[in-house]
């Protein structure tokens, strides 16, 4: 079949137009958790590694294509085309098999220097950090600093922050085997599974402050999809302020609804369960040895938070209430009981939470 | 039906019946069985397509609710482990089943009872999975089934995998004990090792997969069943026991299970060009000997699915490197394809097409295999949708298309009318350009940090645009498989006749008529060299040009009498089907904790397996 000359000259047109739109829409949208833009040395050499292998791939995949459709135009049938019977070529294939293997050997170089350089502890002015995965949330414990937080990660920018992944045999809620969950932030670095009754480790770094997104990428069941987290890079003078504000108590409340609130929170007698501090505390300072051992988040300075219950929700009183009423209801497997709040119980409760700063 | 010629044996009449239902039920043909494997496989198919629609249509925008996580969470499990153990792996059993006889010149496999048993095996362990939907949940752990998530799961779901699966690896590894004697032992006479057919070599490479294989993931299966059931701790840390345990089993398993997956659909592949291209293929030994290299090869590289398990800079650095140099193998077989078309006389049809389709898609599916050597870049892509794009480039674009291109080449020879060429390209183009469309975005919102098994995810990520594309996609492909089942439906009554050899083949397949008789083979060929078929047609002239043998080639449809009444074939069976449904009994057993039932379950097994041996494979005096 003839295609018409001016259809013909449009293709290459049409479609360098097509692969300008689809790669345009790959980069212009936001996507903060875009592994392809990191922020920080751990993640800056992993993007090293794929800006060398994703080239050479691009290029052998357009050969390879390319001398497909060739054969197949070239050799397709026509009146009179006889194949041409020939069984191999010893010296051809010899070369084929050479050429890959050389591109794989150079290739192989400089991911093993990386993996090797990667693994390296730091050694200078390194923030010490532990992550405890939990279903559905995470507790990062400070143990230079003796503090303890939950589902954002502050960190100072521009020094290196050692993981420690410390993978929790048991499940603090019901006692059953914890599972395995992955620490993720791309744009800091690559990710690293916690693994019950293992350590592993990773280091990750900022450059600039910021807020990264991140999330489990290993399956842990109902809550998976929701199990999200941030990293909030500040200049290190406003991490040590963040520190020290995270390590001082938060004011007694003075309105009487927080009071309540406050009440409510240590001594309250639900219908279905304990008052929150049988799982909670408001305290973010610990003693080394002694580290916390709280079934659910630390909520020291949850005013101060953008977000809660694994940084799914924003931290509003709007969000809270049906969190509190029934957090299954807006977050499956969700490990917080509906406690079987009164609305004024609820309404105290967010009162006294919004003190906590 | 029954006469009285027939001697009782124990509990049965030895069953007579060739056709109706009962024929099927007991029938030991290697024909028959690979046609039951191929529709049961494709009933499957529609299933799990289905499940993926329900993913696809979860996922097509943020925050939607179509699906909750409970059941986003049965149905992304169930449908990986369709497509892999009741799709893949049994199509091409399917296709084994029924060619690996014909293209060997032989009249059954080695162990025609053996072969129904892992059918009926196969069927009820596929049932007995399914049937978690409506007995208190399916398996939500994934296919990969990750301790102690898998311990920990609430419901029955993860005991139906854990027996479940181990009902299905007796039925793959029955089968491939048969099919490795089978082409071991009954080639033609003169059918040597290099003269087999591609898909043979590549078939008795995936059978020793199978039986090296299977037993690992039976061993972990095994454990995992205990610490579920029993209250075992093979993988509980706060007693000892350990996750990575699950980890290293599973994916010494897993990784091979890959090769198993794909090596057939090469091997259909390297049979299926040089039929369209009319000419042998390129570089035979080389081909057939990446196939084998894979096969070792594939062994040694499971822990590249754990990198960011914790396994320290060493081992994560030796994996990386057997996972790059796997590549070279792969890389000589499709230089071999782009061989073997180079210079050819390329017929466009339906076959070749999928062909030619998986060629290119399985290009993509390995060179993005390569990113994921790059360990500490692979940090960043695992359980991301970057790997999921990833081996759906392999496993559809590769495996599911070399099936199609299989079944649109063999189906003539199975049921003596082809497909319609028409509906056939159709499907093609329906089929890759919605495969594209749902796959090919993955890529992208897998860099931009998409994970995995999500149910849902919230809007600004980045992710809306293409995540809407790939479910266009998914929708496209459903209606390609539509079209196949019309084609289907179309061709059954009024496709072309397609007489013995519709396509000018190369292999003993295409010598005989289509369908072909019981016994296969009136006379057991005499095999002269590789593709005997194509040169006992041709000749070739000095210059290379085949020229046709107009004394050679027989008419085989010009037979005028049955010359296949004195050839003594194995007699049907009750006893392969007796002794396979005991196993879901035992396995119903074990999920209720019954121990009656566990034990009436096995008592079937044994008696039919009793009645099995006292019965001799094929009656005397007929």
């Amino acid at each position: 079949m003839r295609i018409p000359n001016r259809v013909r000259n449009r293709t290459p047109l049409a479609l360098a137009v097509a692969a300008a739109a689809f790669l345009g829409s790959a980069c212009a949208e936001q996507a903060p958790q875009d592994v392809l833009a990191p922020e920080g040395w751990y993640a800056e050499k992993a993007d090293d590694l794929w800006n060398l292998v994703f080239p050479i791939a691009v290029v052998i995949f357009f050969i390879v294509q390319a001398l497909l459709i060739y054969a197949l135009v070239r050799f397709r049938h026509r009146p009179g085309r006889e194949a041409q019977q020939f069984h191999g070529n010893t010296k051809l294939e010899v070369v084929l098999t050479a050429i890959p293997a050389l591109i794989l050997a150079g290739i192989a170089v400089p991911t093993v220097r990386t993996v090797f350089e990667l693994t390296n502890e730091p050694t200078e002015n390194v923030l010490n950090v532990t992550v405890k995965a939990h279903r559905f949330w995470w507790e990062y414990q400070y143990p230079d600093l003796g503090l303890v937080t939950a589902n954002e990660l502050h960190i100072p920018t521009g020094q290196p922050v050692r993981v420690r992944l410390e993978g929790i045999p048991t499940d603090r809620v019901d006692s059953t085997a914890q599972v395995i969950h992955a620490f993720w932030v791309p744009r800091l670095a690559g990710k690293q599974d916690v693994v019950p009754g293992r350590v592993n480790y990773i280091t990750l770094e900022a450059d600039e402050p910021g807020i990264y997104a991140g999330q489990c990428t290993e399956f842990c069941g109902l809550g998976h999809a929701e199990m999200r987290l941030r990293v909030i890079a500040h200049d290190p003078e406003a991490f040590d302020e963040w520190a020290r504000d995270l390590a001082e108590p938060a004011s007694a409340p003075t309105d009487s609804l927080a009071r309540e609130g406050e009440r409510l929170f240590n001594e309250g007698q639900f219908p279905n369960g304990p008052p929150c501090v049988a799982c909670h505390a408001v305290d973010a300072t610990y003693e080394a040895g002694n580290e916390p051992q709280q079934a659910g988040p630390n909520l020291a300075d949850f005013a101060n938070r953008d977000t809660f219950a694994a940084a799914i929700f924003e931290n509003t009183e709007e969000n809270l209430a049906p969190w509190l009423r029934d957090p299954n209801a807006v977050k499956e497997g969700a490990r917080m009981p509906a406690l079987g709040l009164s609305e004024d119980q609820i309404r105290a409760l967010i009162a006294y939470l919004q003190t906590l700063e | 039906m029954a006469s009285a010629a027939v001697p009782r044996r124990g509990m049965f009449a030895r069953p007579t019946a060739k056709t109706g239902v009962w024929g099927w039920v007991t029938t030991v043909d290697h024909k028959k069985i690979g046609i039951m494997y191929g529709v049961t496989a494709f009933v499957f198919f529609i299933l799990g397509g289905l499940e993926a629609l329900a993913i696809r249509t979860q996922l097509a925008a943020p925050n939607q609710e179509t699906l909750s996580a409970d059941v986003y969470n049965q149905f992304f499990t169930m449908h990986g482990l369709t497509m892999i153990f009741l799709v893949v792996m049994p199509m091409g059993t399917a296709l084994m089943n029924y060619f690996i006889p014909l293209m060997i010149g032989a009249r059954d496999v080695a162990f025609p009872r053996l072969n129904a048993l892992s059918y009926w095996v196969f069927l009820f362990g596929g049932l007995f999975l399914y049937s978690s939907f409506f007995l208190g949940g399916a398996p939500d752990g994934g296919w990969f089934g990750y301790a102690p998530l898998s311990t920990e799961l609430p419901g029955p779901g993860m005991t139906f995998y854990a027996v479940g699966l181990q009902i299905l690896g007796v039925a793959s590894i029955a089968g491939a004990v048969n099919f490795i004697v089978t082409i071991i032992n009954m080639r033609a006479p003169g059918m040597t090792f290099m003269r087999l057919p591609v898909f043979i070599w590549m078939t008795l490479v995936t059978s020793f997969l199978l039986l090296f294989a299977l037993p690992v993931i039976a061993v972990a299966l095994f454990q995992l069943m205990f610490d579920r059931v029993y209250e075992a701790n093979f993988f509980n840390p706060a007693a000892g026991g350990d996750p990575l345990l699950w980890q290293h089993l599973f994916w010494l398993f897993g990784h091979p299970e890959v090769y198993i997956m794909i090596l057939p659909a090469m091997g259909i592949v390297s049979d299926i060009l040089p039929t369209f291209a009319r000419k042998p293929i390129f570089g035979y030994a080389a081909i057939v000997f990446a196939g084998i290299a894979i096969g070792f090869m594939g062994w040694g590289v499971w822990a590249h699915h754990m990198f960011t398990s914790g396994l320290g800079p060493v081992a994560n650095s030796a994996f990386a490197l057997s996972t790059m140099f796997i590549a070279v193998p792969t890389g000589i077989k499709i230089f071999n394809w782009l061989g073997t078309l180079w210079g050819g006389d390329i017929r466009f049809t339906t076959p070749l097409l999928f062909a030619v389709g998986f060629v290119a898609m399985f290009v993509i599916g390995g060179l993005s295999g390569v990113t994921h050597s790059i360990v500490p870049h692979d940090a960043q892509q695992h359980d991301t949708y970057y790997v999921v794009a990833h081996f759906h480039y392999v496993l559809f674009g590769g495996a599911i298309f070399g099936i199609f291109a299989g079944l649109y080449y063999w189906w003539p020879k199975v049921f003596g009318r082809l497909l319609s060429e028409g509906l056939g390209k159709l499907h093609f183009w329906l089929m890759i350009i919605g495969f594209n469309l749902a796959f090919g975005p993955m890529h992208i919102y897998g860099l931009q940090g998409m994970p995995r098994r999500i149910y849902t995810y919230p809007d600004g990520m980045g992710w809306n645009f293409w995540n809407l594309v790939s479910t266009i996609g998914a929708f496209a492909i459903a209606l390609s498989v539509l079209v196949f089942l019309g084609n289907v439906i179309v061709s059954r009554r009024r496709g072309e006749i397609a007489g013995a050899d519709p396509w000018d083949g190369r292999t003993l397949e295409w010598s005989i008529p289509s369908p072909p008789p019981e016994y296969n083979f009136a006379e057991i060929p005499i095999v002269k060299r590789r593709d005997d078929w194509w040169y006992t047609k041709y000749t070739e002239t000095p210059e290379g040009v085949p020229t046709p043998v107009h004394t050679g080639g027989v008419d085989v449809d010009d037979e005028d009498e049955d010359p296949g009444r004195h050839i003594h074939l194995p007699d049907p069976s009750y006893f392969p089907i007796v002794a396979a449904a005991g196993l879901p009994v035992t396995g119903y057993g074990v999920i209720y904790e019954n121990p009656v039932l566990i034990a009436a379950g096995l008592v079937v097994t044994l008696l039919g397996l009793f009645g099995w041996v006292l019965e001799p494979s094929a009656e005397e005096g007929h």
